[in-house]
């Protein structure tokens, strides 16, 4: 029992990145009816916004002191971030140990300033172009969103730790009764389920219940009728791809203490995301949230080691193995609306 | 002549001369000079480009012709290269054998993910064979490679060991693939001047394969089974209406294109016998994607002109260095010199890919026809200005 | 018995029953037209028909087989053909080549692999579809891609399609929708004149009156799923149930 709550549990991490993700790609789909294989170099943007933040923080001005001698007798240079030195050292250095948190301040007008711009620079033109054409010119930008982070900030993982009040693991099998260690589990993996609830149940309230949403929601589901009826539905979807870019982005953030960001993880979960999509039924959020979390959870369990020495490997096909086995029995997918890109 | 038209003969033998007057065509500039990066004459290269042709050719007829885009078929190209090899591991190292069950595999291969994929169409059959693809990627990485069952090696690559059974090899034969004893590597160099020529046996065996595949290429594009397959990217509801069922035709494609990718994938190890996993990944199938749609998909010349495009432009920038640019520039003041390196140094050496992205960008919304659209309109504007010119003359003459 | 005879066919979208209990019997060569007020079941009905929908109850048979359950293109092989209601045909091809296509559906079936020859060897398909062409008047635009010709033309080039199929049957949906009059005329003659020349039957789907009257010996009359009634053309123009349905006076 422990060790299925405990395999849940991993999966939740990951499968809360595929859910923010496969969430943006489905209301940009929707909405836009624009097949996003950018989507996942937003992801990538947001958890370098964490490392600029980081670096930005971490900015520093040199001293001399001369009380202090380095191991050649020459007076000691000293780096002091300016952020110490005008908040004082105590305050300074909380601010720079909480730069992942406060990155995603910093990384929402970021991520809406950039997909505002990817959606009136580039993607606008592509609305009437086949999604063949859709697919091909977002995967030429996806290639230069990443070589240009690549040239600034270099091949390697950068490492972008959380704060450390939340460093560590809690015994939450012993919360729930357990032996003492049976499920022990990082906090920081608490704090990115919990951030990823929170922005799946705030983009779900403001379609459901403001008005904005609610033509969002009218327009997936009939365009051309929404448009009859006078409302700009084009600028309203404009805002909707800067939201979508906003999760993608803040889901990068909160990323970063995971698994150091580096150039190219956009495209490692792009393709397992728009797997999820398909799964969940494209078009359907809860679809696409249900299916992340589910997979997610799928791949933590294929990630046993009983699991990989029964079948090795088998943790890095296991959600191409569902998705495949969905499609081919219910190819519109879990939750999938009927007429959605039937043709 | 061979059952085409005046067009496609005079396209197919063009297509010939440039491919057996490569060594000649692409190594313009005497060795030593400074001009001598921009060579292209060497074997390696020269192999690159018509292996690519054919990959990108047999991509053609699916996405070409049909429209459906696959975002999988780098998987086909792996599974060349790891049954080619494992050919050579077996039997020997004659590539007659590899390259054919690189083909028989690869046809097998595709025939199983087609069947699944084309039960969906358009941006579900782009992401299902982009699934298949990374599933295969995963199996040949990690699956397919453990103690109990090592069929790909994993990360090393597969490669062909000492201990190897090789039943048919000889010691009389090279100890590297060769055609019944040539070695593909075998060289004869050509020195006329100041200037070097490499004639490559590996290089010739793939560039009259690729001829060979070009011209069946011509034929299939001609045939009524091309027009069939035009057809279902124009209105897939009246095929079905007009009694013809649409799946065969594209599954067909499918295997077809699939075994061209095979082939090169073959080729591939039979130049270098080895065979690793990054060769399935989804980028490199994106790079034939690339390639077909920079040259001009569902023409016939555009797949070999983007493959050639791209492998060149690769091979030049990532050897163009700052010290290069420095060169190139100097002729500015220094100030501006600095500058211009500055502002070109992101787009080469490593940075070929960022080059590479924008390309396809630029080429995906301002020339979907690709490189031979760009080339027709070149000429119907040369052509126009002409006209105009002699228009505005004869517009001149009722007047006086 | 007719040549296409539909049993007791009820078909449910959701809470929508779009048709129930529709018998039909269409006469082998004539022409049998099915009218009815927008959202009366015509297009759910042909759409049955064709395979297109699969009805959840009811037979539908065709030269005494059942085509439920088969799939749009063999019940095309079957010998129905279908004419859209915005011309369907292969756009980005020449007029001779979409001419061609049913021509060698015809000859070689649902698939065949003819990867090889060249289209231009094919010398008896060729002919049939300059035939045609020819017959519908169009041989000069053969080089035209079909997507850059004028409405009336793509429709000329539709059923002649259909035609050069030799169906049994051709189903014609709104044939004339969104035509000027001229062109409606012309279509019109067309139809007589094919009807003249060979033996086929043809049902047509026409909200038209004028083109229904012209051509239609039999009609039968659709309403909220259901057929009203089916009669010759004179007796349904003065039928009191038929102008309830169409002007809402009561009877």
């Amino acid at each position: 029992m422990d060790a299925i709550i405990l395999q849940i549990l991993n999966g939740l991490d990951k499968g809360s990145a595929y859910a923010l993700i496969a969430l943006g790609l489905t209301l940009i789909f929707g909405t836009l009816g624009v097949v996003n294989f950018a989507h996942g170099a937003l992801f990538m943007i947001g958890a370098f916004c964490a490392v600029t933040v980081q670096r930005l923080l971490n900015l520093s001005f040199q001293t001399v002191d001369e009380t202090q001698k380095d191991f050649l007798g020459n007076p000691l240079k000293v780096d002091t971030p300016y952020v110490e030195a005008w908040f004082g050292p105590e305050v300074g250095a909380t601010i720079i140990d909480w730069s992942v948190p406060l990155a995603v301040v910093f990384a929402i007008p970021i991520m809406l300033a950039v997909g505002y711009a990817m959606e009136r620079g580039l993607i606008k033109h592509f609305y009437k172009r086949p999604h063949a054409d859709q697919i091909l010119v977002t995967f030429g930008l996806a290639i230069v969103l990443q070589e240009i982070i690549k040239y600034f900030f270099g091949a390697n993982p950068i490492q972008t730790p959380e704060p450390s009040a939340l460093k560590g693991s809690l015994d939450i099998g012993l919360m729930l009764g357990f032996d003492p260690n049976a499920i022990i589990y990082p906090i920081w993996r608490l704090v990115y389920f919990a951030f990823a609830a929170v922005i799946i149940g705030g983009v779900f309230a403001f379609l459901q219940f403001t008005t904005f949403g609610m033509v969002v929601r009218a327009g997936m589901a009939d365009r051309e009728t929404v448009g009859l009826l006078g409302i700009n539905i084009d600028k309203r979807f404009t805002i909707m791809f800067g939201i979508a870019a906003g999760v993608a982005g803040l889901a990068g953030v909160m990323y970063g203490p995971l698994n150091p960001p580096n150039y190219h993880m956009g495209m490692d979960f792009l393709v397992l995301s728009f797997v999820v999509v398909v799964v969940g039924g494209m078009g359907s959020l809860p679809g696409a949230v249900a299916a992340g979390f589910l997979l997610g959870v799928l791949e933590s369990f294929a990630s046993t080691t009983w699991a990989t020495t029964t079948i090795p490997g088998i943790n890095q096909i296991i959600i191409y193995l569902v998705a495949i086995i969905i499609l081919l029995t219910r190819p519109r997918g879990l939750m999938g609306r009927k007429g959605v890109m039937e043709e | 002549m061979l059952g085409l038209d005046k067009k496609d003969t005079s396209l197919l033998i063009i297509v010939a001369i440039l491919t057996l007057l490569a060594p000649f065509i692409l190594n313009p500039f005497p060795t030593g000079s400074a001009m001598a990066q921009f060579n292209a004459g060497y074997p390696d290269l020269m192999q690159r480009f018509v292996i690519f042709g054919i990959f990108a050719i047999g991509f053609n007829i699916l996405f070409g012709l049909t429209g459906y885009l696959s975002f999988g078929h780098a998987a086909f190209l792996g599974v060349g290269s790891y049954s080619a090899v494992w050919m050579f591991k077996l039997l020997s190292y004659n590539v007659i054998p590899a390259i054919a069950l690189s083909v028989v595999v690869a046809a097998l291969f595709s025939l199983l993910i087609g069947y699944v994929s084309l039960r969906r169409s358009g941006i579900y059959f782009s992401i299902l064979t982009l699934a298949f693809a990374q599933m295969s990627f995963a199996l040949a990485y990690s699956v397919l490679s453990n103690p109990k069952f090592n069929l790909t090696n994993g990360e090393t690559g597969l490669q062909v060991y000492a201990d190897d059974p090789q039943i048919f090899h000889r010691d009389s034969l090279p100890d590297m693939p060769h055609l019944f004893g040539l070695s593909m590597r075998s060289t004869y160099k050509l020195d006329i001047g100041a200037w070097s020529f490499d004639f490559n046996a590996g290089y010739y065996l793939c560039a009259v394969i690729m001829m060979v595949m070009f011209y069946l290429a011509i034929r299939i594009f001609r045939s009524p089974f091309g027009m069939m397959l035009r057809a279902v990217k124009s209105n897939q509801q009246r095929m079905n209406y007009t009694g013809l069922n649409p799946r065969p035709y594209t599954l067909a494609a499918f295997v077809i294109s699939g075994m061209y990718a095979g082939l090169a994938g073959g080729l591939m190890a039979a130049m270098d016998p080895l065979a690793g996993a990054e060769r399935m990944q989804w980028t490199a199938s994106g790079e034939v994607v690339l390639m077909t749609i920079l040259g001009g998909a569902g023409t016939l010349i555009g797949p070999v002109l983007g493959a050639g495009f791209i492998k060149y432009f690769e091979n030049i920038f990532s050897k163009i260095n700052d010290n290069i640019l420095h060169q190139w520039f100097s002729f500015l003041p220094d100030g501006i010199e600095d500058f211009m390196v500055f502002i070109v140094h992101p787009f080469i050496g490593k940075g070929w890919h960022l080059t590479l992205g924008i390309l396809f960008m630029l080429v995906v919304i301002f020339l979907p026809g690709g490189l031979v659209e760009g080339g027709q309109r070149l000429g119907k504007w040369i052509r126009n200005r002409g006209k105009g010119a002699t228009d505005a003359k004869t517009k001149q003459e009722p007047a006086e | 018995m007719g040549i296409l005879e539909v049993k007791n066919v009820g078909k449910r979208f959701g809470g929508l029953q779009a048709l129930s209990d529709v018998n039909l019997s269409v006469a082998e060569n004539t022409v049998h037209a099915i009218i009815g007020p927008n959202g009366a079941g015509k297009s759910t009905l042909l759409n049955c028909l064709v395979g297109k929908l699969i009805p959840d109850s009811g037979s539908v048979m065709f030269d005494g087989q059942s085509v439920l359950g088969r799939a749009p293109y063999e019940i095309n092989q079957m010998g129905i053909s279908r004419v859209f209601q915005t011309p369907e045909i292969f756009g980005d091809l020449t007029v001779l080549e979409n001419m061609m296509i049913p021509c060698f559906a015809k000859r070689d079936g649902a698939f065949e692999l003819n990867a090889l020859p060249s289209v231009s060897s094919q010398k008896d398909v060729m002919d049939r579809a300059m035939h045609m062409l020819e017959e519908m008047r169009m041989a000069d635009k053969r080089n035209m891609h079909a997507a850059a010709m004028s409405r009336g033309d793509k429709r000329r080039l539709e059923i002649g399609m259909c035609l050069s199929q030799e169906p049994r049957l051709l189903l014609l949906d709104e044939p004339t929708a969104g035509m000027a009059r001229a062109d409606t005329n012309n279509t019109i003659d067309l139809l007589k004149q094919i009807k003249q020349e060979r033996d086929i039957t043809i049902a047509i789907i026409e909200h038209d009156m004028h083109v229904v009257f012209s051509l239609a010996e039999r009609i039968t009359v659709l309403a909220q799923g259901t057929p009203l009634v089916e009669d010759t053309p004179e007796n349904i123009k003065g039928h009191p149930k038929v102008r309830e349905a169409y002007l809402g006076e009561s009877a």
